[in-house]
């Protein structure tokens, strides 16, 4: 049942067949909840979409989604992760994986799983078998100098997300050093300012779950034509 | 050294006018004595024990559609003696029939070397209440080694198997098992439509089986904290057919 | 195989363990473990009882698959009888499901298949019975695995919530494994007999902790 009969553990990480599994990534209290609220209640009209959880010590976060009612409770579930929310994105992400596999088997339809992780330092990073794309969140108020330090989280994601921009005046955080840190430690990768607060429909990060999506949907239909055209090609010798 | 008892005693229920079951047999045997009443049929015991050396069996026969309620007339108390002493009880439930087995607590004495056995067959749609107590040693003692082994099948297949041994004095005693409870006991409850919610309060355990069945285990520092125990949690389960358990009788047949 | 076996018995294998502490947390929530000594002696008295019952279930599944056997549904039964509390059937059916996926991506297996076809996932001594056979292991190894398990993963629980030494949690694990292989010899004197006859220890606490961990708003472990 739970085992993936057919899955080939080394096979690239694209969604096929599947929904699309995005890990959201953070350290503690830097919006990773409000941030999944948000892309919730963004995209729930054109995405078939659920929630997995991985709170440190209740199912607080998973709580908050249900009391918002960003989505159906059978959309949303917590996973624990034995007071180690490092080793259930990463390390052993068994938990997480059932807990994937079991809200596909409810919805079939699933284009987009979203992981969020149980708060983070800045070593975490989701493991490539449980997220296809990884999102990394912080915020001002944790410190600008925390895009220079790097880290495997702010270096590695595939979106950087600088949450809480609101609050950069009043706690003397400089965004541009900010974003100039980060540029320099992710190699090009993305890096976009949210402020929930002035813009509650996280509309930058939308936008880049919306382009992942296209883009994949885009090679898989390239795939599943080349498969096509072979077969033809097949059948005429 | 004195020869320990081998005895065989059986009783056969069949269906029998009014709700009392018509008894075609009951075969009382050494130490193993056993008495009608209305209301059951008792194991009065015939001699102190179980001691060391004694191999007694009990053998129940619920026939289809027939109710039978064993009851004893006072506590059993597990002696040292010669060698290991043995206890065990099979029974046989038919369709539609009913076993109530709740006997007086069991008390492991100092030095017992006792192995208690009940192997239960179930028909698929026969019901069952079965009660056991055991109590760790006399006022202030420490118990023996006493194992006690409690195999139930529904129409072959294992709905419970359960053993509590107090075997390794370290392990029994472990803040895992027993802890430092003074007695422990359960209630199955077993059959068609028997249910209840999942339960945990100190000392007491209501636990829905895979199969149909609910067992309430419970530990306690005496006998009767955990007799009071036992009746909270076979109040918190529900039976769809068939009256309300009956109760522990009160009083010992004269 | 010996390196296979090591994977196997590893707690790094990510099969999902980390997440249960075989009813530690509860304990340590009710006040019964709050240093090494208790933690010690909780651990005794869960490896002489569903440790017991757990290694002789593997052992017994490590005979059938090398068998080639395929009454996984008997055995399934056989392990729910042993295991009266609902938060512990289903805590080992999580856990099996989760070492039934590592097991199959690591080493093929007609048991580890047949296995995959449980309603609710395996239980999870099945799972490592299997798993162990498939690496053509013996009912005895895998017997020790399972007790070593029973143990070791409370231990680490025990070292994250309360922040025990693990030093000295270590030696404590030190102390017992004389307990351990001989729990797994026990074990696995039953591996070739009827699974009737199997072990069925009862530790009535573990039971009580372990739905009373459900019904728990604070937790960080699964069971």
């Amino acid at each position: 049942m739970g085992a993936n009969h057919d899955h080939d553990p080394y096979a690239a990480t694209r969604p096929h067949g599947r929904a699309l599994r995005l890990g959201i990534g953070g350290p503690v209290g830097s919006g990773k909840t409000a941030l999944t609220a948000a892309l919730c209640r963004a995209l729930r009209d054109e995405l078939d979409l659920a929630v997995v959880t991985n709170d440190i010590y209740t199912t607080e976060d998973a709580d908050f989604l249900r009391r918002e009612a960003v989505l159906s409770d059978d959309r949303i579930t917590a996973v624990r992760t034995g007071a180690c929310p490092h080793t259930a994105i990463r390390d052993d992400i068994s938990a997480n994986l059932d807990a994937c596999e079991a809200l596909q088997e409810r919805h079939p339809g699933l284009d987009l799983i979203i992981v969020e992780s149980g708060g983070d330092n800045l070593t975490a990073l989701f493991s490539q078998g449980l997220a296809d794309r990884q999102i990394f969140v912080l915020d001002v108020a944790g410190g600008d100098d925390v895009p220079r330090k790097g880290g495997l989280g702010v270096a590695a994601a595939d979106l950087l997300v600088i949450n809480k921009t609101d609050l950069a005046p009043l706690v003397g955080s400089d965004l541009a050093m900010m974003g100039r840190d980060a540029g320099k430690v992710r190699g090009g990768k993305p890096v976009v300012f949210s402020s929930l607060r002035e813009r509650p429909g996280a509309d930058e990060v939308a936008a880049w779950i919306r382009g992942v999506l296209h883009d994949l949907a885009h090679e898989h239909g390239e795939h599943e034509h080349e498969h096509g055209r072979e077969r033809e090609r097949a059948a005429a010798s | 050294m004195t020869r320990g008892y081998t005895a065989r005693a059986a009783v056969t229920a069949a269906p029998g006018a009014g709700g009392a079951p018509r008894l075609t047999r009951l075969r009382s045997d050494g130490p193993l004595a056993l008495r009608q009443t209305p209301d059951a049929v008792y194991l009065v015991g015939a001699a102190a024990g179980p001691l060391g050396g004694d191999d007694l069996e009990l053998d129940l026969v619920v026939e289809p559609g027939a109710r039978l309620a064993v009851r004893s007339a006072a506590t059993s108390l597990a002696l040292p003696g010669d060698g290991e002493s043995r206890m065990t009880v099979r029974a046989s439930v038919g369709a539609g029939a009913h076993l109530d087995f709740a006997p007086e607590p069991t008390v492991a004495a100092r030095g017992c070397r006792h192995r208690a056995a009940a192997e239960i067959d179930l028909a698929a749609d026969a019901t069952l209440r079965w009660f056991e107590e055991l109590v760790l040693g006399r006022h202030r003692e420490e118990p023996g080694r006493h194992t006690s082994r409690f195999d139930v099948t529904v129409a072959g297949v294992p709905l419970l198997r359960h053993e509590l041994r107090l075997t390794d004095r370290l392990a029994c005693t472990s803040r895992a098992v027993l802890g430092d409870a003074g007695a422990a006991g359960s209630v199955l409850l077993a059959g068609p439509g028997v249910a209840a919610e999942p339960h945990a309060a100190d000392g007491l355990a209501v636990l829905p089986l895979a199969g149909p069945g609910v067992l309430v285990t419970a530990v306690a520092a005496d006998s009767a904290a955990l007799r009071r125990l036992l009746a909270e949690g076979e109040r918190r389960c529900r039976q769809a057919a068939g009256p309300a358990p009956t109760r522990q009788a009160a009083v010992a047949p004269a | 195989m010996r390196a296979s076996l090591l994977l196997l018995a590893d707690s790094r294998l990510p099969a999902g363990g980390h997440a249960h502490s075989g009813g530690l947390e509860p304990a340590v929530a009710a006040g019964a473990v709050r240093d090494v000594p208790a933690l010690a002696d909780f651990l005794r008295g869960r490896l002489a009882t569903s440790g017991l019952v757990a290694a002789a279930l593997a052992a017994a599944a490590c005979a059938h698959a090398a068998r080639g056997g395929g009454a996984w549904a008997a055995l399934d039964a056989e392990t729910d009888a042993r295991t009266p509390s609902p938060a512990q059937r289903a805590a080992s059916r999580a856990q099996g499901r989760s070492l039934l996926r590592v097991a199959r991506t690591a080493w093929a297996s007609p048991a580890l298949d047949a296995l995959a076809g449980t309603p609710g996932g395996p239980h999870h001594p099945a799972v490592l019975g299997a798993a162990a056979a498939a690496m053509g292991a013996a009912p005895r190894e895998a017997a020790e695995i399972t007790a070593y398990m029973a143990v070791t993963g409370p231990a680490s629980a025990g070292i994250r919530l309360l922040g025990l030494d693990p030093l000295a949690v270590n030696r404590a694990l030190a102390v017992l494994a004389a307990d351990v292989d001989a729990v797994a010899a026990e074990a696995a004197g039953f591996a070739d007999g009827p699974w009737a006859e199997l072990p069925a220890a009862s530790a009535p606490l573990l039971d009580l902790y372990a739905e009373r961990h459900l019904r728990t708003d604070l937790r960080l472990f699964e069971s």
